[in-house]
């Protein structure tokens, strides 16, 4: 197996057996964690900065736990606070902690193809940690393993992405590989949360929840921002809810064994209704928490293999 | 003595659509004759033997960005000078969104003043149509036309308040000016990087229908039916607006578009990697639109094509696309690209010509632009079909920022004549 890629900044560039190669060696992290003793050392002396230029907890906190339990140093950057404010470019932010010689980038910014800027003035390897609406691989590649594991399988499955597809980068991000995978993908939500020229991803687009629903294996809700939420993209809260939050007589029409996801942080009573949420039969929101911190190991390690130096190793 | 006969050249001929072996004889920076024939023997002229290479009339690029006043260090007029020089461009017709703007006669003075001393191509300045680009009060259309102002326009600053346009555009009318307009809906487009459809999604990028462009040419054709205003759209780059110049040109209105060379020659795809250096305003459009403009080029519905040379700096590029600069250097990448075409038999030379040279000198009331007896003798002697890679650092411009990087082209200018003075001369 080989993973030839210097950086992770999207699912675009991966095929089908890097997808699988990243899920295969996450399933063993999963185990891993599960124990008591929970480290490895295969990143041992390297460093790994978090750059997050947007605010994060989740992610953030999974990168680091991810980091530090494959023996990594880890080193935590809350960008907005600093240079940024003193009129600093991002390249020269780049250029500066290039300088501090990390061997792993985790970066988060605001705008689409930051970390793709980024990724091109440094000697380190890159992960995106979400860029803007472009793209966020390791939500879908969690959001994957969780499939996986679930459903026993990540192909011929119909999985329906509801909600602010337009803003998501969660949304591009599952799109991509769900399609890399031969699945079927569905997105569900109003017109105005939907991306211009949809219609040629390959996707099928419904404006009705029930009828988008219909006999899908996952359900994948997004989170709906709390900035779009009055007037400009949806009326109000209650009539998303009400048209587009998934409820249990709206999960009813998808199959009886259908799973629901859900990349959190929740809005609960705007996109999702709390006992779906809870629910242990169908929801497996907390099990997608778990799988990030294995699949960022993963992809971590397979990164870390390409390091130069490493190679020759 | 400026006394040239040129022999043995290919000579384009935009106004008369030829493309023919022949001679062209200069007299006293004007063309004195032209024909295609055995060449007249005439005493005391030089003689420069074309070798079959191409001379045609010097481009006039029309909506030319200088960095003077305000941002000299981008591009200034002896830098652009020497660009145009070299790119075939023998007269920059100057956009005012400089800072300040070209907006008042004293800045107007101040401009031309530098353009003469600095640049050794024609120099036309055209002049904002209302106060700091603003949209708010016009500026002063009689003044500045007497100064010498051949255009009006905000540039990409679209006059929002229908009002304020409808004053100046009737006030305008009453000048004789002519008035530019950016075709945009501006709202709809504010903010945004790219066009929409799949690409712009795929990128998360902010983007704007490309039914934008042909609200704004809507609502402009209407205010000119309104005001009785003459009319030229900036940049025409859609396929969706194509029918709506189409309706005003044929119902008898005093309207021109023009479109932009990168709008010709790239697609939105080329952006691919967020490369800011395909950043453009209008951005650039899908292939489908790309080629109903070569059509609308060769039908004569689209009349100009410029460079819309737009320099800038490194760092206002080296920045995340959304927040990077719009625009790229062109005066002399104008050529090459537009050869593209013609090597793509797409379009003739003759056609290229009318569009590049003849028609913006038309329009603009200028006399050169053409080979007829009594015209400037602006002339450019290129060969079509040298090949070669464009290395941005070797560019006349002070700023680097053309889309055509490390890419194969085809054609160079050999020698370029202002007034029947050689320029530029190709080492």
């Amino acid at each position: 197996m080989t993973f030839a890629h210097r950086h992770l900044l999207g699912i675009e560039p991966l095929s089908p057996s890097d997808i699988t190669a990243i899920l295969d060696l996450a399933d063993k992290y999963v185990a891993l964690s599960r124990q008591r003793d929970k480290h490895v050392d295969v990143l041992a002396g390297l460093t790994q900065i978090n750059m997050f230029f947007e605010n994060s907890t989740r992610t953030q906190a999974s990168f680091e736990l991810a980091g530090k339990r494959l023996g990594a140093d880890v080193m935590n950057m809350a960008m907005q606070a600093s240079s940024i404010k003193k009129g600093e470019t991002l390249i020269d932010t780049a250029l500066t902690l290039n300088a501090m010689h990390p061997d792993l980038l985790v970066v988060r910014h605001p705008q689409s193809g930051a970390v793709d800027l980024l990724a091109q003035k440094v000697n380190c390897a890159v992960l995106n940690a979400g860029d803007g609406r472009h793209e966020h691989p390791t939500q879908a590649l969690l959001d994957a393993l969780t499939i996986r594991r679930a459903k026993g399988r990540l192909h011929r499955l119909s999985v329906a992405i509801c909600g602010d597809i337009a803003h998501s980068r969660v949304a591009r991000s599952n799109i991509l590989l769900l399609g890399k995978m031969e699945n079927r993908v569905r997105l569900i939500g109003p017109p105005t949360l939907m991306p211009s020229g949809i219609s040629e991803f390959g996707v099928e687009v419904f404006e009705d929840m029930e009828e988008g629903l219909r006999d899908v294996d996952v359900v994948m809700m997004l989170r709906l921002q709390k900035e779009r939420m009055d007037g400009g993209f949806i009326p109000s809260e209650r009539e998303y809810f009400h048209r587009y939050g998934l409820d249990a007589d709206k999960l009813s029409h998808a199959k009886a064994d259908a799973i629901v996801m859900h990349p959190g942080p929740m809005n609960r009573g705007v996109e999702i209704d709390g006992t779906i949420a809870d629910d242990i039969n169908r929801s497996v929101i907390q099990e997608q928490v778990e799988m990030g911190v294995a699949v960022r190991m993963a992809a971590m390690e397979l990164l870390a293999r390409n390091l130069p130096g490493e190679a020759a190793a | 003595m400026n006394d040239t006969l040129f022999t043995n050249a290919r000579l384009i001929d935009p106004e008369a659509g030829r493309d023919t072996t022949g001679w062209l004889l200069t007299r006293d920076g004007r063309i004195a004759d032209h024909g295609h024939d055995a060449p007249p023997s005439v005493e005391g002229v030089e003689i420069v033997d074309c070798a079959g290479h191409c001379l045609a009339p010097g481009l006039v690029d029309w909506g030319v960005k200088v960095g003077e006043p305000g941002e000299r260090h981008k591009e200034s007029y002896a830098s652009a000078g020497v660009a145009a020089a070299r790119g075939g461009v023998t007269t920059m017709v100057i956009r005012p969104d400089t800072d300040p703007s070209i907006d008042t006669p004293e800045v107007l003075e101040f401009v031309t003043r530098r353009a003469q001393a600095d640049a050794p191509v024609n120099v036309v300045p055209m002049a904002a149509l209302t106060k700091g680009r603003a949209g708010r009060e016009m500026t002063e259309i009689g003044f500045l036309m007497d100064a010498g102002a051949v255009a009006f326009s905000d540039c990409t600053a679209v006059v929002s308040d229908t009002k304020v346009l409808s004053r100046a555009l009737s006030y305008a009318r009453s000048c004789g000016a002519l008035v530019i307009g950016h075709p945009q809906e501006p709202i709809l487009s504010k903010g945004a990087a790219v066009t929409s459809g799949k690409f712009a999604s795929l990128r998360g990028l902010p983007a704007v229908s490309a039914m934008a462009e042909r609200m704004g040419l809507d609502r402009d054709i209407a205010m000119v039916e309104m005001t009785g205003a003459r009319y030229h759209a900036d940049v025409v780059s859609t396929a969706r607006a194509l029918p709506a110049l189409q309706r005003a040109k044929a119902n008898g209105f005093d309207v021109t578009a023009g479109t932009d060379i990168h709008h010709l020659t790239l697609n939105e795809l080329d952006v691919a990697d967020y490369r800011t250096f395909f950043k453009f305003r209008p951005p650039l459009r899908a292939e489908e639109d790309r080629m109903a403009l070569i059509d609308a080029v060769r039908d004569g519905l689209i009349d100009t094509i410029g460079s819309f040379h737009t320099p800038q700096d490194e760092e206002s590029k080296r920045l995340p696309f959304e927040e990077a600069a719009s625009g790229a250097v062109g005066l002399e990448t104008l050529l090459p690209a537009a050869l593209r075409l013609y090597h793509a038999d797409v379009l003739d030379l003759p056609a290229l010509f009318r569009a590049m040279a003849l028609n913006p000198a038309k329009r603009l009331g200028l006399d050169c632009g053409r080979l007829t007896a009594g015209a400037p003798a602006d002339l450019i002697r290129f060969d079509p079909d040298v090949p070669f890679v464009l290395d941005r650092f070797t560019l006349a411009s002070k700023s680097k920022n053309t889309p055509f990087d490390g890419q194969r082209l085809q054609g160079r200018v050999l020698s370029s004549y202002v007034a029947g003075r050689e320029i530029y001369r190709r080492a």
